[in-house]
C-alpha cells in the first residue's frame, strides 16, 4: 500500500518538474528575445522615428512613412478579412450542420490558416500585382486581409459554439427566426471572444514581412497612395537590418521593437476583454 | 373527463435517427389545465415535450412520424410556420438560461418578435409578465441589470416571464425546478397553480411529489411507451397499471 503511495508520489514529483523545467526554458527563449530587442531597439527610439521618414543611407531619419504604411494596409487587410470571417465563421457554428459544404469549408480554412504566409504572398502578386503591372498597398492589404479571415474564421466558430445549444433553444422556443437568434444572442453572447480574435488576427498581420515583399513592396518616401508600392514596417526592418550602415541597423531594431510592443499590447487587450466579458456574465 | 382537449397526439413515433424513442403515443391534453409526464430517465417524457413545439427541428436527425393536433391543427404537417407554432406553445428550459442582456431586454425580445408596441405599451408588457411571473417587487430598481445578476431562482422565473410575455396559448415546463433549492421550487409550483387560468401547462418532472403537488392529469411513461395517462389524484391514489404503481410506490425507477 504505502509503497504505491510513495511511487506515485515520486512520479508526480518528476513530472512536476520536468513541467516546470520547460516552462522556465520557454520563458528564458521568450524573455532573452524581449532582452534583446530593449538594448538594441531604446537606442534607436527618439522622436524622429514618429516624425520623419525613412533616411537615405548614412543619413539621419525616422520611420514615420513606414509606421503610416503598415497602419494603412494592417486596417484595410483587418477592415476586409474580418466581416467576411465573422459571417464564414457564423455559417459554420451556426447554419452548417446539415450537408457538405461546412465541413469542406473548415477544411480548406484549415490549411489556409497553416498556409506559410510567403505562399500568400506570392498568390496576390501573380494574381493581383502581374495583372495591374505594378507593386500597390492595396496589394498589400489584400494579402493581409487573406491573412486575416482564416483566424478571425477559426475564432468565431469556436466562440459561437461555446455557446450553449440552451441558449439557442430558449431563443427559438419564444418563436424567434435563426438570423435572429445568431444576431441577438449568441453573437451577443460571444462578443469578447470574437473582438479577442479580431485583435489577435490584427496582432498577426501586423508583423508580416513575407505577403508584403511581393505586393506593397515598400517606398523610401512618404505616400498614403495605395495604388502605388508603400512603406511598412517589416520590409523597412529587413532591408535596413541586411545593409551595411549603422544608423540603418539602429532604426531596424527601434521598428523591431515598435512592432513587438504593438502586438504585444494588442495581446494583452485582447486578454483583458475577455476576461472582463466572462466575469460579467 | 369533461375538459376541452388543447392538443391530441395520434400515433405519435419519435426518432433520433434510428433509435425508436417514442412507441405510438395516443393522448389528449386538456386545456388550462396542469399535465404532468412522470417517468424513469430515458423513458421518453422530456422527448415528448420537445416534439409540442418541434424544438427538435434543430437538430439533423431527429423526426417525429404520426400527428399532433394542436387546436385542430397538425403541427407535424409540412406547412407549419416553426416559428409562429412556437409562439403559440412556449418553453422553459431545466437549467434557467437567460439572454445576455438586461432583465428587461430579456423580456422585451420575445414581446417583440411579434409585437411593434410603443416605448410606454413595452414597459407595460414587461411589467405585467414579472408580475404574473412573481418576479416584479424584486427586479423594478434592477431592470437595467444583466440577467445573469440574478439569483438561479430569480432566472428561472424570469425565464417563465419572458415565456409568459409572448402570450402563448401552452407552456411546456421542461423540469423547471430541479437545479433550484426548495424555496425557489416552492415559487415556481405556486406559479404554476396562478398560471393554468389562462395557459395550457405541461411539465415533465423527475419528482413524484412535484407531480402530485401541481399537476391535474398525470402521463407516466416507460421505454418510450405511454403507460397509464389520468387525473393525478387517480393515478397517484390508484393506478390501473401494475407497472405504474410500481414506479410511484417506488418499487423501482
Amino acid at each position: 500500500m504505502f509503497s504505491i503511495y510513495k511511487r506515485r508520489r515520486l512520479i508526480n514529483q518528476f513530472n512536476l518538474l520536468i513541467a516546470a523545467l520547460s516552462m522556465a526554458l520557454g520563458l528564458l527563449a521568450l524573455g532573452w528575445i524581449l532582452w534583446t530587442l530593449l538594448s538594441f531597439g531604446l537606442h534607436g527610439v527618439s522622436l524622429d522615428m514618429f516624425t520623419k521618414n525613412t533616411p537615405p543611407p548614412g543619413s539621419q531619419g525616422g520611420l514615420l512613412n513606414a509606421i503610416v504604411g503598415s497602419f494603412l494596409m494592417t486596417m484595410i487587410g483587418t477592415l476586409i478579412g474580418t466581416p467576411i470571417g465573422i459571417l464564414a465563421g457564423t455559417y459554420l457554428a451556426e447554419f452548417g450542420q446539415r450537408g457538405w459544404l461546412a465541413p469542406t469549408t473548415r477544411f480548406i480554412n484549415d490549411i489556409l490558416l497553416s498556409a506559410p504566409s510567403i505562399v500568400i504572398g506570392l498568390f496576390i502578386y501573380s494574381t493581383v500585382v502581374m495583372t495591374s503591372r505594378h507593386f500597390s498597398g492595396w496589394a498589400g492589404s489584400l494579402a493581409l486581409a487573406l491573412l486575416v479571415i482564416p483566424v478571425v474564421v477559426r475564432t468565431t466558430e469556436n466562440m459561437l459554439r461555446l455557446v450553449p445549444n440552451t441558449l439557442r433553444e430558449a431563443a427559438a422556443a419564444l418563436g424567434a427566426p435563426q438570423w435572429k437568434i445568431v444576431t441577438m444572442i449568441t453573437w451577443r453572447a460571444s462578443k469578447a471572444g470574437m473582438m479577442t480574435g479580431i485583435l489577435l488576427a490584427i496582432a498577426r498581420i501586423s508583423g508580416e514581412t513575407a505577403p508584403l515583399l511581393f505586393t506593397a513592396l515598400n517606398n523610401q518616401f512618404w505616400s498614403t497612395n495605395m495604388n502605388a508600392p508603400i512603406a511598412n514596417l517589416p520590409v523597412v526592418i529587413f532591408q535596413m537590418a541586411m545593409s551595411p550602415y549603422e544608423d540603418w541597423h539602429d532604426l531596424a531594431w527601434a521598428g523591431a521593437l515598435l512592432i513587438t510592443v504593438t502586438v504585444l499590447g494588442l495581446s494583452i487587450l485582447a486578454r483583458v476583454l475577455f476576461r472582463q466579458e466572462k466575469t460579467s456574465h | 373527463m369533461d375538459t376541452k382537449t388543447k392538443i391530441s397526439l395520434r400515433n405519435l413515433n419519435f426518432f433520433y435517427g434510428k433509435n425508436h424513442a417514442l412507441k405510438n403515443i395516443n393522448l389528449d391534453i386538456p386545456s388550462n389545465h396542469v399535465t404532468a409526464f412522470i417517468g424513469p430517465s430515458g423513458c421518453g417524457k422530456s422527448t415528448l415535450l420537445r416534439t409540442l413545439n418541434r424544438m427538435y427541428d434543430l437538430y439533423p436527425g431527429q423526426r417525429a412520424e404520426g400527428q399532433i393536433i394542436l387546436d385542430d391543427q397538425d403541427i407535424l404537417d409540412k406547412s407549419t410556420d416553426l416559428n409562429k407554432l412556437r409562439a403559440r406553445v412556449g418553453m422553459v428550459f431545466q437549467k434557467p438560461t437567460p439572454f445576455p442582456m438586461s432583465i428587461y431586454d430579456n423580456i422585451a425580445f420575445g414581446i417583440k418578435l411579434y409585437d411593434s408596441p410603443s416605448r410606454s405599451e413595452l414597459d407595460d408588457r414587461v411589467e405585467w409578465a414579472l408580475k404574473k411571473a412573481a418576479l416584479w417587487n424584486e427586479v423594478k430598481d434592477i431592470l437595467n441589470q444583466s440577467g445573469y445578476s440574478l439569483s438561479g431562482g430569480q432566472q428561472q422565473r424570469l425565464c417563465i416571464a419572458r415565456g409568459i410575455a409572448v402570450k402563448p396559448e401552452v407552456l411546456l415546463l421542461d423540469e423547471p425546478a430541479s437545479a433550484l433549492d426548495p424555496i425557489s421550487t416552492a415559487r415556481i409550483e405556486e406559479l404554476i397553480h396562478e398560471l393554468k387560468a389562462d395557459y395550457t401547462i405541461i411539465i415533465v418532472t423527475h419528482s413524484m411529489q412535484q407531480a402530485a403537488r401541481v399537476s391535474d392529469f398525470t402521463a407516466y411513461m416507460y421505454l418510450g411507451e405511454m403507460v397509464e395517462f389520468g387525473k393525478t389524484d387517480m393515478v397517484f391514489t390508484n393506478p390501473a397499471k401494475k407497472e405504474t404503481e410500481d414506479y410511484i410506490t417506488g418499487k423501482f425507477g
